[in-house]
């Protein structure tokens, strides 16, 4: 099982809220070639190792969040809130 | 582009009753079944993952077009990933077109497999179901079976009182959770015995000519021209691979790798469409046979299909993290158990002996990514996602084509990894996946 530290909730089953997978920046839609928006929208980095990936804390607080994850060993790295700065949260950062 | 074909061509020695009695009366023991090589610098094509896709696309290369200086090249031993851990279905009624005309050529290639590679791959063709709990499904199964009947392919709906024929030991009563409505029934789908598809076509490649490294893990792509770092990226060309015994020359490299599909194409700059999840499996204690048809339900997130020895074997759908840990979680157990209960209530006694997972290349279309990349000499068969094993002789063949003749055949022109930047994704999740 792995226990997701939610900013507001603290450790929360994963099984139990939404993953939603690696976090890119998103090109400005009004701008961006579609070959540009497509590559956003599909094409992964998928890494064995270390990734900042979005959670949706959808049985809880219902915030989006971010975490950084090892994809292999499962270790996880404090969980920051978008905007927010590193240490500036208040979960539980097991 | 185009190969020039080898001399070394020769079938592979025959597997036969007589052989076995001359040998057994003889007390003689029989060869290896492949070598094992000494580790060569230069090649004309480099296989990256000795599972069904890579094996059987170096048994092509030789069979079909006489290239036999190729390498495949594995961490672990052949069969050690996807190959190794899936649950050894088959089957080909999809929901496109395209997925039609692919799985039905792997179908062909799979029943005469035997045959061709002289070893007996235990193909049981036991049909197959795909059950409908919910009106929106059964409407998915009845537009499947029309695509399907267009085709040629033996596929139809059925109702419950013909399920309960085809296996009483299914509640097809309608004071359950989640009734059974009715179901597809794909009488061509079966099961096969998947280690010997990978020993077949190791053996049937090795007698060729074609090098098989085990425990040769692949560390880095070497790449030229490109526009990132080390040349590699878009518009470069590859130049080999460096592995853990050395490095390797070879114009042509091909990513045959499941699960580790983007930390390979990373290695050459190449960006894929996938994220790699585990799927869990799970198999039974031994019982008396029961189930004659693989049982497959999308609502509730299981196949089942019971084996020659008598065990249940079960799949799921994948876990819903992308991690590239292969544990097993109770989650998974608990579910499955409530689900396999929910459609066949008489088999609560029966015990679970073991559970394993296998990676699984999820990509956005829930179809494959075949053909050339943007780095010239690197080709990919990927993406495979929950649904590689039975797609494995067609894309072998396919790839195998691909890569001699320099051009993408017609078959798999629908699945290049450019369709994502066109924007022309072919969407099997219909009839993919259990989990949707």
């Amino acid at each position: 099982m792995l226990l997701v530290p939610c900013p507001n909730c603290g450790p929360v089953n994963a099984a139990d809220i939404t993953y939603n997978g690696e976090s890119h920046s998103r090109p400005d839609p009004k701008t961006c070639t579609p070959e540009e928006w497509r590559t956003y929208l599909y094409l992964r980095e998928n890494p064995s190792g270390w990734l900042v990936e979005n959670w949706y804390c959808s049985s809880g607080c219902r915030k989006h969040f971010k975490l950084e994850r090892h994809t292999l060993t499962g270790e996880l790295r404090e969980p920051l809130l978008p905007g927010s700065k590193p240490g500036a949260t208040k979960g539980d950062m097991k | 582009m185009g190969l020039i074909p080898g001399s070394k061509t020769k079938p592979p020695a025959k597997y036969s009753a007589a052989g076995l009695l001359w040998r057994g009366l003889r007390k003689q023991s029989w060869p290896r079944v492949w070598r094992e090589p000494e580790f060569k610098d230069t090649y004309d094509v480099v296989i990256i993952g000795g599972g069904v896709h890579g094996l059987a696309t170096a048994y092509y290369l030789a069979a079909n077009h006489g290239i036999t200086n190729v390498a495949v090249v594995d961490k672990q031993y052949l069969g050690s990933g996807g190959s190794g851990r899936n649950t050894a279905i088959v089957r080909s009624n999809y929901l496109t077109p395209e997925g039609v005309a692919f799985y039905d050529r792997s179908l062909d290639l799979y029943n005469s497999m035997s045959n061709d590679l002289n070893l007996n791959v235990m193909f049981s063709e036991r049909g197959h179901l795909t059950l409908a709990h919910t009106d929106s499904a059964l409407r998915t199964m009845n537009w499947r079976a029309e695509v399907n009947k267009l085709q040629g392919i033996n596929s139809s709906v059925i109702t419950p009182a013909e399920i309960k024929k085809l296996a009483p030991s299914l509640d097809v009563s309608t004071d359950t959770r989640y009734p059974i409505l009715g179901a597809l029934y794909h009488p061509p789908g079966g099961t096969i015995r998947h280690d010997a598809v990978v020993w077949g076509y190791a053996r049937g490649a090795d007698a060729y000519g074609v090098d098989l490294y085990q425990k040769t893990e692949v560390l880095d792509i070497l790449c030229d021209g490109g526009d990132g770092p080390d040349g590699k990226g878009p518009g470069g060309k590859v130049t080999g691979v460096r592995t853990s015994r050395g490095d390797i020359h070879a114009p042509i490299v091909v990513n045959c790798t499941a699960g580790w599909a983007s930390t390979i194409a990373s290695m050459a700059g190449v960006l894929l469409p996938i994220t790699t999840h585990p799927l869990q499996a799970a198999v039974t204690e031994p019982v008396k046979t029961f189930l004659p048809t693989v049982v497959v339900s999308g609502s509730l997130h299981v196949y089942v299909s019971q084996t020659d020895r008598g065990e249940l074997v079960f799949g799921a759908s994948v876990d819903p993290v992308a991690t590239y840990n292969m544990g097993g979680t109770l989650e998974f157990t608990e579910e499955l158990a409530g689900h396999v209960l929910e459609l066949m209530p008489g088999i609560s006694k029966m015990r679970l002996l073991r559970q394993w997972a296998g990676l699984c290349d999820m990509t956005p279309d829930y179809s494959p990514v075949m053909g050339p990349t943007p780095v010239d000499g690197f080709y990919v068969d990927v993406g495979w996602g929950t649904y590689g094993f039975k797609a494995g002789p067609v894309s072998g063949e396919q790839m195998a084509a691909c890569v001699a003749n320099g051009a993408t055949p017609d078959l798999i022109k629908p699945f290049e990894l450019s369709r994502f930047t066109e924007g022309t994704l072919v969407g099997e999740k219909g009839a993919a996946a259990v989990g949707h």
